[in-house]
């Protein structure tokens, strides 16, 4: 570290209290809210009892808002600085769980770690953003230009969701390719290289998949859809349309989810969590979930706009891409509008890793806020 | 800073951009939302009230099993059944009563189907009753208001064309259990059903299938209004046999009424031809159940028609086990092929006397004159020379008393003692254990299958293993081909020697079995012949002109014959066992003659094999 930038640290360094004010309540207000959603949803699911599920959800929220407001003081220099260690301990724990992980309906997804299970992906697309935006964070737009600038960068999101297919959840690997794509364009890569990108991939897919050997074909068949039990996927779509159906305008009211209640919808705590929401509370409730979701979405992009440095732009950027991403797959999936499984609803589908990992990135997105306007060194000379 | 705020200007154009992207996605999201709770929504709202779509799985149908002509000889024919979806009917009871006033149901019946669905998932059909006639069909259709959740559905079930003729070895299928639910859940489906024995049982895997599904709307009262999802199911693969079909249909009627097994391989591949069993049983039975009358009569047949003796009919040898003595002697240096032993008709060792069965001797004889005359003596000394665990060992090679890698389900191994197995159980192995093994009898069992195999490789002398599939789903199997089997690596002129004694067996005017001699010009059929004792004859009866064909059935001895033809170009090998039809020569050797001739003259083009009836694949 040079001198200059200690002296810069040091000199907009905040008093703890002031750093405290500078959090956006507004947003926890929102972060909280959805999780209430969350807690009434699975209160629901258990047959209207806090027992399985709402009661430890929510003391995993609780540890989660702990996790992010602590990540929100922590200065947004020293996490730039942290990124790519944070995106090399997020490989290792990928390739870690290829060779050791759990196996869960077909694919290794997850690790033990403190008693807990973690998918080591969650944290990898954190990484991912935090390791990408450094690599732009001084990147002009004349260098965005030069090819050879974006090609380390390219690997590295390319690595990752190279390990992500290989367990195989081919449903993340696409999202994690997705929130990279997103932070390449905000750094300001050319349309035409994703035009071209968009081109290459629609031209090679066919032509790889007609060379694929019957059994890989299957193999992507189970990637999109993880359980083939003729009773699985098929069964569920539809009784999740029936569910959706039959809330109608108004819903069946609170606990009177007949579908859900009466077990035709499967994995109702877990993936189908907004099914049941929609049931019980109609469309109006189903459209207040989603407007509350497109808050939160909307919230974190004018965070990033809001914010003075590159690093912090594209970190929000990359957060919130992830957080839609995660919205819009599961709520398409459980409307059956595309095959992919196994992507659950952040903050209201039960789940305890899910819950803290999607926490600490809001906690990286509320540090953003905090320190919007600091400077980082060398960005003087730059500029 | 100029190129800071281009830097800016870019990121805030391009959020506003990708947020925008975002916010109309999920804008799409919501107008499917409205399509999906609003305006289908009334629809998913009554199929919700009435608690009505309904998942049924599709029983996939069983993969049929054709003959090496591609007739069918396992099919599949439709099977008319009513069934009952519990979730679809309030009172499982009473439904079931209305249904009985129907249509008649047994106590039994309704055990079981109240069984079944306390077990299945609820929108699983459960079988009431299967195989109705149109009558029944109507009667229920009629009252279909009176009987909610039950419905009549087609589905397929298993016919064997050729019946009894190939019950055996195509085996049969049955309901199957609880343990076969449990380990495969298709099972539970109505209609299916389980291989349980033969090749049906062999190639269960191949043959079930995969179950597909579908999801349909139902109304109130369980009729269905429209399919809304449908998966195809897999149908299992189709199986080839190495069978024909007629020439078993041949082989049976040339076992007339005794109680036999013959078994006829194409001698260059070991593609069985034929595998026959008499007498049989039909196996359609087994489809819907068998009768305890039924079941009692085949148990307590003398001549155990449920047991496929090809396979799992275990006898002596008998003289047929001589070829092997021979080799095993040859190969030891015991003897040569032209040593020569005296037979005064009897050999003294030990304490005991050993009998040959001509009581007069034979005098002088080599190779060639012991087999052409299976002379007792010539291989009793051939066996004390040679020894017990050579002898084993030769057998063992020839597939005798070994396993054999054979594609079929109960197939026994047999024994050929050796010194360590007879050790093994806590006693010594006997001289006298060696010299009675010379001519196939005291410890030595075998089956019908692997003589046919033994003497396959006597004919070719290479290592052919006898195998009844040919492809599986159009994929041809390895070892149809002679030149999947290696030689066995045994003296040409050791074999020739052998092969030489058999020839002039049938056709020799001296030889044992003249009977066999096939009236085809120019065609020569090489055969051995073979009697068993299946008690011992003591010398006092002996002494008294004891008579095997005047003793009661059971007591009579086996008859064996084992053959191959054309004799310099051989194509077919048969073996052949007639329980207690005394003498090989006289009852065994010329329905050996029979089959070869049918064999030799088959045009396959010309006979099709003709069922009964023709299958269906529904």
């Amino acid at each position: 570290m040079s001198l200059l930038e200690r002296r810069l640290i040091r000199e907009t360094r905040f008093e703890f209290a002031a750093k405290l004010w500078q959090i956006s309540w507004i947003y926890v207000l929102l972060l909280c809210a959805l999780a209430g959603v969350g807690y009434l949803a699975l209160y629901s699911a258990a047959g209207g009892s806090v027992q399985p599920y709402a009661g430890r959800q929510m003391m995993r929220f609780a540890l989660g808002l702990a996790v992010m407001l602590g990540i929100a003081l922590i200065d947004i220099r020293v996490i730039a600085r942290f990124s790519w260690l944070a995106y090399g301990a997020g490989v290792v724990l990928l390739a870690l769980v290829l060779r050791m992980g759990h196996v869960g309906k077909g694919a290794e997804r997850w690790i033990n770690i403190a008693g807990m299970q973690w998918q080591p992906s969650e944290f990898m697309k954190l990484a991912l953003v935090l390791a990408l935006a450094a690599w732009f964070h001084k990147a002009s737009w004349e260098r965005m230009g030069n090819v050879l600038f974006l090609i380390p960068p390219a690997l590295a999101v390319l690595l990752p969701v190279a390990l992500i297919l290989k367990e195989p959840n081919l449903g993340t690997a696409v999202i994690t390719g997705t929130v990279g794509l997103a932070v390449f364009l905000g750094a300001g890569m050319r349309w035409w290289k994703l035009a071209l990108l968009v081109a290459l991939v629609a031209l090679a897919a066919p032509i790889a998949y007609h060379h694929l050997h019957d059994y890989q074909r299957a193999r992507i068949t189970t990637f999109f859809n993880p359980e083939s039990d003729p009773l699985g996927a098929g069964y569920n779509i539809i009784q999740s349309k029936i569910a959706l159906g039959s809330g109608g305008l108004w819903g069946q009211g609170y606990l009177h989810g007949t579908q859900g209640h009466l077990n035709f919808l499967p994995e109702k705590q877990t993936d189908f969590i907004f099914t049941m929401l929609a049931e019980e509370f109609g469309l109006v409730g189903s459209l207040a979930v989603l407007g509350l979701l497109a808050l939160i979405i909307t919230g974190g992009m004018l965070i990033g706009l809001r914010c003075r440095h590159q690093y912090g732009r594209l970190v929000a950027l990359g957060i919130s891409a992830n957080f839609f991403m995660y919205v819009f797959v599961n709520i398409a999936m459980v409307m059956g509008v595309i095959p992919v499984g196994g992507v659950p609803l952040p903050l209201v589908s039960y789940g305890g890793s899910a819950m803290v990992m999607v926490m600490m990135g809001f906690g990286v997105l509320m540090s953003v806020h905090v320190h919007r306007d600091v400077e980082f060194a060398g960005d003087r000379d730059e500029g | 800073m100029r190129r800071e705020s281009k830097r800016s200007g870019v990121f805030t154009r391009r959020a506003l951009l990708i947020g925008g992207t975002q916010l109309a996605a999920l804008g799409f999201l919501a107008s499917k939302l409205y399509q999906v709770q609003v305006i289908d929504g009334a629809r998913y709202a009554t199929l919700a009230r009435n608690n009505s779509v309904s998942a049924r799985l599709i029983a996939p149908p069983r993969g049929r099993l054709l003959d090496r002509f591609a007739t069918v000889v396992a099919g599949n024919r439709q099977n008319w059944r009513a069934l009952l979806v519990a979730e679809q009917t309030g009172d499982i009871t009473a439904t079931l009563d209305r249904f009985a006033a129907l249509v008649s149901l047994s106590e039994h019946d309704r055990a079981r189907i109240l069984r079944e669905v306390r077990q299945h998932r609820r929108f699983i059909p459960v079988t009431i009753k299967e195989f109705l006639d149109w009558d029944e069909m109507a009667r229920i259709e009629v009252n279909a208001p009176d009987l909610p959740g039950i419905m009549v559905d087609v589905g397929t079930s298993r016919e064997y064309p050729f019946g009894e003729l190939l019950a055996h070895v195509v085996g049969y299928v049955a309901p199957p259990n609880q343990k076969d639910i449990a380990d495969d859940a298709i099972l539970a489906l109505p209609g299916m059903r389980v291989g349980r024995a033969g090749v049906e049982r062999f190639r269960e895997v191949e043959l079930r299938g995969r179950a597909g599904a579908v999801q349909l709307e139902v109304n109130a009262v369980g009729r269905v209004i429209r399919e809304l999802d449908r998966q195809e199911g897999t149908p299992g693969e189709e199986i080839t046999l190495t069978l024909d079909a007629e020439t078993q249909r041949q082989v049976m009627g040339h076992l007339g009424q005794e109680s036999a097994s013959s078994v006829v391989l194409d001698v260059q591949t070991g593609e069985v031809l034929a595998m026959a069993t008499n007498p049989s049983f039909d196996p359609s039975l087994f489809n819907s159940g068998i009768s305890q009358a039924q079941w009692l009569q085949w148990v307590s047949d003398k001549r155990a028609p449920l047991i496929n003796k090809a396979i799992a009919g275990l006898y002596s040898p008998g003289s047929t086990f001589k070829m092997v003595v021979a080799l095993a002697g040859l190969q030891a240096h015991a003897i040569t092929e032209t040593d020569r032993i005296n037979c005064p008709g009897y050999l003294d060792f030990g304490n005991r006397r050993y009998h040959c069965w001509k009581a007069g001797g034979h005098g002088m004889l080599d190779l060639h004159g012991g087999l052409q005359n299976s002379c007792d003596v010539f291989f009793y000394e051939v066996a004390r020379r040679t020894g017990i665990d050579a002898i084993a060992a030769m057998a063992h090679r020839f597939g005798l008393g070994t396993k054999l890698d054979i594609d079929m389900v109960g197939v026994r191994d047999g024994l050929v003692p050796t010194r360590a197995w007879r050790e093994a159980q806590g006693k010594a192995w006997n001289i006298g254990d060696t010299i009675v093994a010379g001519i196939g009898q005291g410890y030595t069992q075998i089956t019908p299958l692997s003589l046919a195999a033994m003497v396959a490789r006597v004919a070719t002398g290479r290592a052919i293993t006898p195998h009844l599939t040919r492809a599986i789903g159009g994929v041809v199997q390895p070892g149809g081909k002679a030149e999947d089997w290696p030689d066995m690596g045994l003296p040409e002129r050791s074999m020739q020697a052998v092969r030489q004694g058999m020839w002039a067996v049938v056709n020799d005017p001296h030889g044992t079995a003249p009977l066999a001699k096939l009236a085809l010009p120019g065609v020569q059929m090489a055969g051995k012949t073979g009697s068993v004792q299946v008690r011992n004859v003591s010398r006092a009866q002996r002494d008294n002109g004891y008579k095997s064909d005047k003793m009661p059935w059971e007591l009579r001895p086996h008859a064996l014959f084992v053959a191959y033809a054309p004799f310099d170009a051989p194509r077919y090998a048969l073996s052949l066992v007639v329980e207690h039809g005394n003498a090989g020569a006289d009852t065994a050797a010329p329905i050996a003659r029979d089959i070869m001739t049918d064999l030799l003259t088959r045009d396959p083009l010309a006979h099709r094999a003709a069922p009964q009836q023709m299958a269906s694949r529904t």
